[in-house]
């Protein structure tokens, strides 16, 4: 397959370095500054050096890397809020020319779910967005394989961030600020976490899994979404419920209906109990039981993977 | 159980007894000659009713005609029973509230809890680590009926709201 990428951020560029391993071609490589573009295949390593060195990926406008040639688009721009742009343009155009588009932003989804369905109603191009929902974990084609109508619920913890900050607590006794500057000086948070501790890059997730199970009847927006951080959550809080057997996670949860992202009390060794930036998702199935997925929920190459499993999926 | 397809449930009987050899064994033997449960029972030896006799809470396990045949057997034994019924509290819930807990009158908290929701709190941990005037966590164990614990919830989200308190709550039931 020949793949667009548009974003070269974390998970844009990983993408670009593990296609040629699944035997795909990168024929465009774009960021909001600048593109390389070559149907015939792009020099990887080079466009990725040159973002090192010069800040841009290639000399090329980023729209021609939209207007290029390519059978799937890649959308790994940052995740938008509200009209979900620019990413949802980058998939609407991709649709409109029949090309699928698999989405590593969640805007879009999240955002515009009806919006993006109808586009793909009247293409031949498909989307998918494993990679939207917890990062390597198949949550998304598992709940394809089950069947979103044989799926009655779904909760789990879908922010690395904020669950390495809980369990650090938790096991160290240490403040939340503490915690969150030690993150901050790992990589684990950014600079900015409002979007991780806050709860919204949590929801953003539990919406498109509302959406996926929903099939269609109902459409979930975050503004569905009852969202509460773990911001300034005090230790004592931890302490407390370590006392009684338990802790504190951030779990999300999609159940009758409704979509709530908040702090909540598990079994301190629970399956939902998981450490540093580990994620977990539990389905609840119609005649099957619960069902846990694990692992990891973020970073380059783990959600670079889910988007080229994506890409399989559409060549095969 | 093969004659009942009804549903086992937890009930609490009120009993009591003269203060005479034996009569605490007389009153259990039409519990477990109907095929009652027995949970607990919490004899108040030292607390002696106006008339007396000695106050016996049994906690039992029953499906509900065959307590109905526990409570008529005991009354036609002979044996005061002041009250019988379903059990109040069947199901227990935690939370932890966080913030001016202190400042914003624990008790009055917690008895708006108790009054509106029709729960009992069965435990409280409070934590200060900066003193009464500081943020503060409290974990409380609460007692609701069954089937009212989604009530309960409800209650202490509203009192914490109009106080400026956190919750945490559990995972509703039995997930987790």
């Amino acid at each position: 397959m020949r793949i667009a990428i548009l974003g070269a951020g974390a998970v844009g560029s990983s993408v670009a370095e593990l296609a040629g391993e699944y035997g795909h071609t990168v024929t465009a490589l774009a960021d909001s500054r600048g593109a390389a573009v070559d149907p015939g295949g792009i020099d990887v390593e080079t466009a990725l050096d040159r973002k090192e060195r010069e800040g841009v990926v290639g000399g090329s406008d980023p729209e021609d890397a939209l207007a290029g040639a390519y059978d799937v688009l890649v959308e790994a721009t940052p995740t938008t809020l509200g009209d979900a742009q620019p990413g949802f343009g980058h998939l609407r155009a991709a649709l409109e020319r029949d090309r699928h588009v698999v989405l590593a932003n969640k805007g879009p989804v999240a955002e515009r779910y009806a919006d993006v369905r109808a586009l793909e109603r009247e293409s031949e191009g498909r989307v998918l967005m494993e990679a939207t929902v917890g990062g390597a974990m198949p949550v998304l084609s598992t709940i394809d394989d089950f069947g979103p109508g044989r799926i009655t619920a779904a909760r789990g913890v879908l922010n690395g961030t904020a669950n390495f900050v809980l369990s650090r607590m938790a096991a160290e006794g240490l403040g939340y600020e503490h915690v969150l500057a030690e993150a901050q000086d790992l990589g684990v948070a950014e600079a900015d976490p409002s979007f991780d501790v806050e709860g919204t890059d949590a929801a953003l997730k539990c919406v498109i899994l509302a959406n996926v199970l929903a099939r269609g009847d109902r459409e979930y927006t975050l503004a569905d979404a009852d969202v509460e951080g773990i911001k300034s959550l005090p230790g004592s809080a931890l302490e407390l419920a370590n006392e009684d057997g338990r802790t504190i996670r951030l779990i999300g949860e999609v159940s009758d209906g409704a979509v709530r992202v908040g702090p909540r009390l598990v079994p301190a060794y629970g399956a939902l109990a998981v450490t540093g930036t580990r994620n977990i998702v539990q389905l609840e199935t119609e005649h099957a039981g619960r069902l846990n997925v694990s692992g990891r929920g973020a970073g380059g190459p783990e959600t670079a993977t889910a988007v080229l499993a994506d890409v399989d999926r559409l060549d095969s | 159980m093969s004659d009942s397809t009804e549903e086992v449930r937890a009930y609490t009987v009120r009993l009591e007894l003269v203060d005479r050899p034996g009569e605490l064994l007389r009153a259990l033997e039409p519990i477990a000659d109907h095929g009652g449960n027995l949970l607990s029972i919490f004899h108040e030896r030292g607390n002696v009713t106006p008339r007396g006799h000695i106050p016996v809470e049994v906690d039992l396990e029953a499906t509900p005609e065959r307590f109905e045949a526990i409570v008529d057997s005991l009354r036609e034994e002979g044996i005061n029973v002041i009250q019988a019924g379903a059990d109040r509290y069947g199901t227990e819930l935690t939370v932890v509230l966080i913030g001016h807990i202190v400042d914003t009158d624990l008790s009055d908290t917690l008895d708006r809890i108790e009054d509106a929701s029709d729960a009992s709190i069965r435990d409280l941990s409070l934590s200060t680590p900066d003193g009464d005037a500081g943020e503060s966590s409290a974990r409380v164990r609460l007692a609701a009926q069954r089937g009212a614990a989604d009530a309960a919830l409800a209650t202490v989200r509203e009192v914490a709201e109009e106080k400026g308190l956190r919750v945490v709550e559990p995972l509703a039931g039995d997930a987790a």
